[in-house]
């Protein structure tokens, strides 16, 4: 039934050209064209688009869609059907992502690789469902107990709903990590156009499998890269995963502190040593710039208005737009605090990544604008702030 | 000269490095144990097919015990994580092994909804009355009155019958033994592994260590006593009226029908959508 099921990918599985769509349904179309063939989620707004459309086309390219009872659940199946050898996805928002927090832990003890899609909206609590916000920028970090490492990256327009998605699988395939795609309800909910590219132009990465006998094979024994080659169940190397500390075989270690340190310190350097391969950002007109906006989401693209505006009237303004929330740019934000006089740092919460800013900065000053609810900042605002600093 | 070693026929079937097994003196979840393999055994099961999921709990360590693929998941979340596995090869045969107090309190909305969607997971539970592991705490299978390190003045919870909960929630097949029945016990598992869509055995096992003490059955034996003096079989009988007293435990299969199971369902969607859009394609 299976062998049969993943033939069926057809012709419709990527809608090459030019499309007018809404970023959850972009973000959707980019995880079939990474080959994603596993959604599992819960209605919530405003992602529930990303759901409703998988639902309509999983089907017809031999994927499966299915609503599980709630947002624990649905991250658990993730987990289940990406173990077959699936690549598999869900998708929420903040209610949501706290409860997927307990797995996503789980998901990174097991080395699972899966995407997991928050566009964010208002919080705490149930907050405001229809109105975006940046949120949840920290908990994408520290959501799940433990130490761990994790990859995060924020999108700022309907067309990176699409590239990001498939880049995401292609990081959580390669460092077997869940990866997140912190979006907004406004890139969410937006409508641009989206260009998929021709297959052949889309790069896919599949997860490293297991090139030794079942006898030899140990399922957490990582390579030079610190990722271990993954096996799936139904392959016959009959191996063990848990969510209790383990040693390279997969069995429980529970009162070994070397195992642990091992183990832990791994979890984290997978993603800490291989930061320059994983993070992304964009830099605009930084070479001389004196005062220079750092963003990402939706907040970026107001900051580089801001930006061009300053330019037009003298100011030696520059953008670093962060693609990659985490592993966190801190090279990049460290060569921009060395040259520029002053950063100014615009995100819809009250402080959270602007504390990782500061933190790299060091003496350079960090000007932060808070924003909440309906609207992000406008570019005016943000030039504003810019030209207060200077 | 050589000397010859015999090796224990279910060898096969168990994960040497993992032995010993962390379970007290007198828990039934050997027997548990032993009854899925020897169904295994006589069922030839393709090892390389078969999946054991487990939660956390004493049971919860079988997913490491057995030697196939399995996974030892977050508490409660063994059904949600099975689906997935399921749901993405239907070709694999899927096994729950877990605890009550796994699969009801903390896991109780996953096994409902599983039951519901007629999932194709075999699910055995052991049924102890307690949580084990952390000491025996009250949970939702704790007969009313007991005593447990969170019910010193007694339990005032009413129990769970998990019986009735599963075939009201939609299992397929439904029967309760106790580890004394191991032969008809192991006659469930095989039926169990031979059905499509969501079967549930209820085995209620003997915590003496944990349970036990606080309720003046300290052994292994004087629990199995209790399984043997309470324990009434009676087949097909309304599971609405099979709660677990101090005098009466029935056990014996009470459902056994024919149901499309969801993963069957969802594929013979597939395959009609996928023709029909392979159509429009040309």
């Amino acid at each position: 039934m299976r062998g049969e099921m993943l033939s069926m990918t057809g012709k419709r599985a990527l809608l090459t050209g030019s499309h007018f769509m809404n970023g959850d349904v972009a973000c959707a179309e980019g995880a079939i064209a990474a080959g994603c063939r596993f959604f599992a989620g819960y209605p919530i707004t405003p992602a529930t688009e990303i759901a409703e459309h998988l639902s309509q086309r999983m089907p017809e390219i031999g994927g499966i869609y299915i609503q599980m009872e709630d947002e624990i659940a649905s991250m658990a199946a993730v987990i289940g059907a990406s173990y077959t050898g699936l690549k598999a996805m869900t998708a929420t928002s903040g209610p949501g992502f706290s409860l997927m927090q307990e797995n996503i832990g789980l998901a990174v003890m097991t080395e699972t690789p899966c995407v997991v899609v928050d566009i964010m909206r208002g919080g705490p609590s149930t907050g405001q469902p229809t109105l975006p916000g940046q949120q949840d920028v920290m908990q994408a970090k520290w959501g799940s107990h433990g130490d761990y490492g994790i990859i995060a990256m924020s999108p700022s327009s309907v067309q990176e709903m699409f590239d990001l998605t498939v880049e995401a699988f292609n990081l959580s395939e390669t460092y077997r990590v869940p990866t997140l795609l912190m979006g907004d309800e406004i890139v969410g909910h937006m409508w641009e156009k989206v260009v998929i590219p021709s297959a052949e132009r889309i790069r896919t990465v599949n997860r490293k499998k297991p090139n030794v006998q079942r006898e030899e094979y140990a399922p957490f024994m990582p390579d030079d890269d610190l990722v271990p080659p993954m096996a799936c169940f139904g392959e016959g190397y009959r191996f063990h995963a848990t969510g209790l500390t383990h040693d390279e075989h997969g069995y429980p270690k529970t009162s070994n502190s070397e195992v642990q340190t091992r183990l832990v310190r791994r979890l984290c350097e997978k993603i800490s040593k291989n930061a320059d391969k994983i993070i992304k950002v964009e830099e605009v007109m930084l070479d001389d710039a004196d005062v220079v906006v750092v963003a990402y989401g939706i907040v970026a693209r107001a900051a580089l208005s801001a930006v061009r505006k300053a330019r037009s009237v003298g100011l030696k303004a520059g953008l670093l737009r962060l693609i990659t929330l985490w592993p966190f740019p801190e090279e990049q934000v460290a060569r921009v605090a060395k040259s520029a006089k002053m950063i100014v740092m615009p995100e819809m919460n009250c402080g959270q990544l602007v504390r990782e800013v500061e933190r790299v900065a060091k003496c350079t000053p960090v000007s932060f604008l808070s924003k909440l609810g309906e609207d992000p900042h406008t570019p005016m605002e943000i030039f504003e702030a810019m030209r207060r600093s200077c | 000269m050589v000397e010859q070693v015999l090796e224990h026929p279910f060898l096969k079937y168990l994960r040497s490095a993992m032995i010993p097994h962390i379970w007290c003196p007198g828990c039934g979840n050997g027997i548990v144990l032993n009854c899925f393999v020897h169904a295994l055994d006589e069922l030839q099961t393709d090892l390389d097919k078969l999946v054991v999921v487990s939660g956390i709990g004493c049971i919860g360590r079988t997913a490491g015990y057995t030697n196939t693929d399995s996974f030892h998941t977050t508490h409660g979340r063994a059904l949600a994580f099975a689906s997935g596995v399921k749901l993405a090869n239907p070709e694999l045969e899927v096994v729950v092994v877990s605890g009550d107090g796994d699969l009801f309190a903390i896991g109780g909305n996953h096994f409902i909804h599983a039951a519901r969607r007629n999932m194709g997971i075999k699910v055995i539970c052991a049924n102890n009355f307690n949580y084990g592991m952390t000491g025996g705490q009250q949970g939702p299978t704790t007969p009313l009155e007991a005593f447990t390190a969170t019910s010193p003045y007694g339990n005032i919870e009413h129990p769970f019958n998990l019986v009735h909960l599963a075939a009201a929630s939609g299992a397929v097949y439904v029967a309760r033994w106790t580890t004394l029945h191991v032969r008809r016990l192991t006659q469930s598992i095989k039926k169990a592994l031979q059905k499509e869509g969501f079967c549930f055995i209820e085995v209620i096992s003997p915590c003496p260590e944990i349970f036990g003490r606080h309720n003046k059955m300290r052994s292994g034996l004087e629990m199995m006593e209790w399984f043997k003096k309470a324990s009434e079989v009676d087949s097909f009988s309304d599971p609405a009226k099979a709660e677990i007293t101090p005098d009466r435990i029935v056990v014996g299969e009470f459902i056994d029908v024919e149901k499309l199971s969801y993963e069957k369902l969802l594929h013979e969607k597939i395959s009609k959508i996928n023709e029909r859009a392979m159509e429009q394609v040309g």
